[in-house]
């Protein structure tokens, strides 16, 4: 088109007279002048932008054409609208006055600009060039370049309308006084109407303005509409933990609840029902009966909680659920999906901690600058976290002071055995107390005459060794004397310790009990066997006719056993309600009892409670997320047996989760001195990955190994529960699948898979220790490079004689005409010519270098000569050497 | 105070929305509850901009700002005396700073200002004393205000001047994960 050609000579003719900008420069700068004052003053912002716009202008022409096509109301159309614009123009003003009207037009613009100087800092350099090119255009050749000239200014006229956009969209983002804010906004709103009508986008403001109108709407409320309150004191930083891993575990426990509703459901489809509560009905006569110390779960024993409900039915109802088979697939998933869950939390908590790998850079800064949450408005909560803050910087100064201690060593190695020595004892003792007090309920389990006590001895020893433990572990602890975040660290894994003997000590203990039961079942099962035998004969004696078919019974219709299955769920289950119990009383006595009484004996007491003796409980958020971390455990162990737990729970978490809620905001202080154990939450995940797999041992075990109940249960009348998954894929899967899974569990195939597995292992972890070494590296290197720059600004002036003897010869050698003489083995042209230029500014040129020093890279050719050469006479010789080469060429 | 021409024209509500994060309702209610730190000074129609300023006292009462450490500081770096007399605009200003959406670079920039507590464009030792200070409520002993303040010094401090200037505070600013999450 004849108007894109226009431009194109415009745009050439611009980059023609650039050369000659510097013919021209005292007239721009003339009128420029009083624009860069303000400018400067102002400073900063946008610099960087005009720096590249006036870098490469003529590109820039046609970018910014491009954006305003994009950004315009109009968009194809309006390229060609501002050429026929500007055709028109040209048409109308060309022939008659020519060179008059462009001038008018100019100074209009300067009128614009005089009005809103502050705000085209931004581009004054650019327009103080632009300027000197059109009134260099305008003077020398006004009538042929005229109209090109005209497609310039308006191509400059579009630039600076996007500028002026820019400005007001970006104006909320300066950091200048409102008052100016406004001013600016209001001139720049001003220019853009005046002349973005001419370039035909008058729609473009409009439009921002909907989208502006619509992003606040859609970004929601401003600050101070939502009244906030953290979580209070020191337990800020480190109750994140806590919530992390206990929204973790409810998820987990709705996950698993979610699963068993599936389970459930269609188990109770009218039949089943029917049949479960015959058998209920007539099993729980039988079996209270006969086992005395089933009442407590006398009546919940027979309910959805426990194994024993779940019927043996392969398929139940129309739709062919398979009960049984989902119980196990069931029971097994749930532990996969908690083992996957757990370790892709831990993933993204190494990557998430992976970002604060730097973080000993900037503790102090960090910490002073960034640590008030400017959103706090509550009084109390400002209060606490004051009192956070001032923890988290004494934590800092420990660690600072820690690092420079040095004390007897062996008086610490000593105590530290000790230490470890008394801890393993007390372990021991526990675990031992656990065994006995197990052996000990298996005597009473033959009696009738028990006690409350008796009866729950085992429930109660194990939450009162649960109580008394950790705080004796950390009495202990005091002997070693280690940094706090270690000393943490031990303490968990002590508490944890114990926790894991307890269970596994209860574990062994209940094996026994149910080896026993499994004899005592063996034995049922004859007598029913038996039994029924008898009546089969009974039948056809009795009514002496031999056609006649007994109606059909099943041994496990006769006599209940024992069905230890669901014994060990009724355990799991006791063990958790008594933990809640304990927990909700812990709470209720240790904290809340002992917090009132503080509270208000103060005002009668010889001394001050509050801040004295007893003072009020302290949150201990690691002995609660190992708590927490320890019933997760219980239930994973438990759910196998008693799917009801899961739901026993979720409730209990749910509630403790409001009622701790209440106890830490209400009654208890923040601890003195608060370490967390780890930055990424993966410390815990850890503990919870382990025990997991700790709990996933016996439960496999049982499902192995053990003959289930042959009586109760959905794999009853099975030698081994997995034996539902044969019979599924015996009878409901076609042949050939059969086939393919004999061969897929062929350990030639499981072997070398395992193999492979391994060596995958092995691979992926030399690959990542690599990455480890490399990252270390890399960290190290960076921190040198910040020691070096450090050091390098330190002593810029007063160790690095080199340097400095380079800045004093500088600016003498730019005085000579011609210069860079100091390389005479690079007799090049080029550079030589070059740097004429950049000398002639000479003044300026001592001061860049100075700066540039910092870079040695930039430096190097330079300040090689100097040094081999020396302080002598070199200096001298060179330039003289370096004037005779370089003359030449200027 | 529900009719919205009688506090400001359209174009006023129009500029104040393009200069600050806030819409025209919050510019409305920003208004009142500036009308109601001092009802008697500050007048309902804002139309022809009248020159009204509140005192420092005032508005370091609001609920947003009570508790805050720096809000003398806050307040004082936001006015153009210097001395925390706010007029409505830079009331505006502040809470359009302080808001969520803010962008980081703003908030780096006035942070600094903030805790500029001498004003002279750095952030040196005394600064860092006072605003550790008011963050702890005077808790530390003041050996271990010393200690911290010479740390965060040399930690954040690159060109060795012993003070921070605003490239120190922005660089070290930037990284840090608790600043403007």
């Amino acid at each position: 088109r004849g108007g894109g050609r226009g431009r194109g000579r415009g745009k050439k003719a611009g980059s023609d007279e650039e050369e000659d900008d510097e013919d021209e420069a005292p007239k721009g700068r003339g009128r420029g002048g009083n624009r860069r004052k303000p400018a400067n003053k102002r400073g900063g912002g946008k610099n960087n932008d005009d720096d590249d716009d006036s870098e490469d202008e003529s590109p820039k022409k046609k970018r910014g054409g491009a954006a305003n096509r994009k950004k315009g109301g109009k968009a194809q159309d309006s390229d060609e609208d501002d050429s026929d614009d500007g055709k028109g123009k040209r048409g109308k003003k060309g022939g008659k006055k020519g060179g008059k009207e462009e001038e008018s037009g100019k100074g209009k613009k300067g009128d614009a600009k005089g009005k809103d100087k502050g705000k085209d800092k931004d581009d004054d350099k650019k327009k103080k060039k632009k300027k000197g090119d059109s009134s260099s255009d305008s003077n020398s050749n006004s009538d042929e370049e005229e109209e090109s000239m005209s497609e310039g200014e308006m191509a400059r006229l579009m630039e600076e309308v996007e500028e002026k956009k820019k400005l007001i969209a970006t104006i909320r983002n300066k950091p200048w006084r409102m008052k100016r804010r406004l001013v600016l906004l209001k001139e720049a709103q001003q220019f853009v109407d005046k002349f973005e009508g001419a370039l035909g986008k008058g729609k473009g403001r409009k439009w921002y303005a909907y989208k502006v109108m619509m992003t606040k709407v859609l970004m929601g409320l401003p600050y101070g509409s939502i009244p906030r309150k953290t979580v209070p004191r020191a337990e800020q930083d480190t109750a994140q933990d806590y919530s992390v891993l206990m929204d973790f575990n409810v998820s987990i426990r709705k996950d698993d609840i979610y699963f068993l509703l599936s389970l459930y459901f269609p188990s109770k489809q009218k039949n089943c029902l029917y049949h479960r509560f015959f058998r209920v009905a007539k099993g729980f006569t039988f079996c209270c009966y006969k086992r005395p110390n089933g009442r407590l779960f006398g009546y919940c024993k027979y309910s959805v909680l426990f194994y024993g409900y779940y019927d043996d039915k392969r398929t139940i109802g129309p739709l062919k659920f398979r009960l049984p088979l989902s119980y196990l697939m069931v029971g097994i998933g749930s532990f996969g999906y908690s083992l996957m869950l757990v370790i892709r939390t831990m993933a993204k908590n190494a990557d998430v901690g992976g970002g604060d790998g730097e973080e000993g850079e900037f503790t102090f800064a960090w910490k002073m600058f960034t640590s008030w949450d400017y959103l706090i408005g509550n009084a109390e909560t400002a209060d606490n976290k004051y009192a956070s803050i001032t923890t988290s910087f004494k934590e800092s100064i420990v660690d600072e002071q820690e690092n420079q201690k040095d004390e007897n060593i062996h008086l610490r190695r000593f105590l530290r055995v000790l230490a470890n020595f008394l801890i393993t004892c007390s372990l021991g003792g526990s675990g031992y107390l656990i065994y006995f007090v197990v052996k000990r309920s298996q005597e009473f389990a033959n009696r009738d005459d028990l006690s409350w006590y008796e009866k729950n001895e085992l429930e109660i020893i194990m939450s009162l060794l649960g109580l008394v433990c950790p705080p004796l572990f950390e009495t202990i602890a005091e002997l070693e004397d280690y940094h706090p975040r270690i000393a943490l660290k031990w303490q968990l894994g002590r508490i944890f310790a114990l926790f894991l003997g307890n269970l596994y000590t209860f574990l062994f203990a209940l094996f026994d009990e149910v080896n026993s039961k499994l004899e005592e079942e063996q034995s049922i099962k004859n007598a029913s066997i038996w039994a029924m035998k008898e009546y089969y004969a009974n039948y056809t004696r009795m009514l002496n006719d031999s056609d006649a078919t007994p109606p059909p019974m099943n041994p496990a219709d006769v006599i209940r056993g024992p069905c230890w299955e669901t014994l060990v769920g009724i355990e799991f289950v006791k063990l958790t309600v008594s933990d809640i119990q304990v927990t909700y009383l812990t709470i209720l006595i240790g904290d809340f009892a002992r917090a009132v009484i503080v509270r208000f004996l103060n005002y009668c007491w010889c001394w001050d409670l509050e801040a004295g003796f007893p003072s009020y409980g302290e949150f201990d958020i690691s002995g609660n997320v190992l708590g927490l971390v320890f019933n997760q455990g219980m239930i994973w162990m438990g759910a196998f047996y008693a799917p009801g737990l899961v739901g026993i729970n979720v409730l209990r978490l749910l509630s403790s989760m409001y009622y701790q809620c209440w106890a830490v905001m209400a009654t208890n202080v923040p601890h003195e001195r608060v370490f967390k154990a780890s930055k990424s939450n993966n410390f815990y995940m850890g503990l919870l990955l382990l025990i997991l797999f700790l709990s996933l041992l016996p439960v496999v075990y049982t499902i192995m190994t053990l003959p289930p109940s042959f009586d109760c249960g959905p794999f009853s009348g099975r030698a081994k529960m997995f034996d539902v998954i044969m019979e599924t894929i015996r009878l409901d899967l076609p042949a050939f699948m059969g086939t393919l899974f004999s061969y897929a569990a062929n350990p030639g195939l499981i072997i070398p898979a395992v193999l492979l597995m391994v060596l995958a292992i092995y691979y992926l972890n030399s690959v990542s220790k690599a990455y480890q070494n490399s990252n270390m590296e890399l960290k190290k290197k960076m921190q040198m490079a910040r020691d070096e720059e450090k050091n390098r600004r330190n002593n810029k002036d007063s160790t690095n004689q080199v340097m400095k003897d380079l800045e004093d010869l500088l600016p003498n050698r730019s005085l000579s005409p011609p210069p860079e003489p100091e390389k005479p083995p690079e007799p090049e042209a080029k550079p030589t010519k070059t740097k004429p230029g950049s000398a002639g500014k000479g003044v300026n040129l001592q001061k860049d270098v100075a700066l540039a020093s910092s870079n040695p890279n930039a430096r190097g050719p330079v300040d090689r000569p100097p040094g081999p050469r020396g302080p002598g006479p070199g200096p001298g010789a060179g330039r003289g050497r370096g004037r005779g080469r370089g003359a030449p060429p200027s | 105070m529900g009719n919205k021409q009688t506090i400001f024209t359209d174009e006023q509500l129009d500029a104040y929305q393009d200069c600050t994060f806030f819409t025209r309702k919050e510019i409305l209610r920003l208004h009142s509850r500036y009308h109601e730190l001092a009802p008697h000074l500050v007048p309902m129609d804002y139309t022809n901009e009248p020159d009204c300023k509140l005192p420092l006292a005032l508005i370091v009462d609001m609920p947003e700002l009570k508790e805050n450490p720096f809000r003398n500081r806050i307040v004082e770096s936001f006015s153009e005396d210097g001395m925390g007399n706010l007029s409505f605009n830079e009331f505006v200003d502040m809470f359009s700073v302080l808001s969520e959406m803010a962008p980081r670079e703003l908030k780096a920039i006035y942070a600094f200002k903030i805790y500029d507590y001498n004003v002279d464009n750095y952030l040196c030792k005394e600064d860092l004393e006072k605003t550790l200070n008011k963050l702890t409520k005077e808790e530390l002993t003041p050996e271990e205000v010393e200690l911290v303040c010479e740390k965060a010094i040399e930690e954040a401090d690159l060109d060795g001047d012993n003070k921070l200037s605003y490239t120190d505070f922005e660089n070290m600013i930037s990284r840090a994960p608790d600043f403007l999450r």
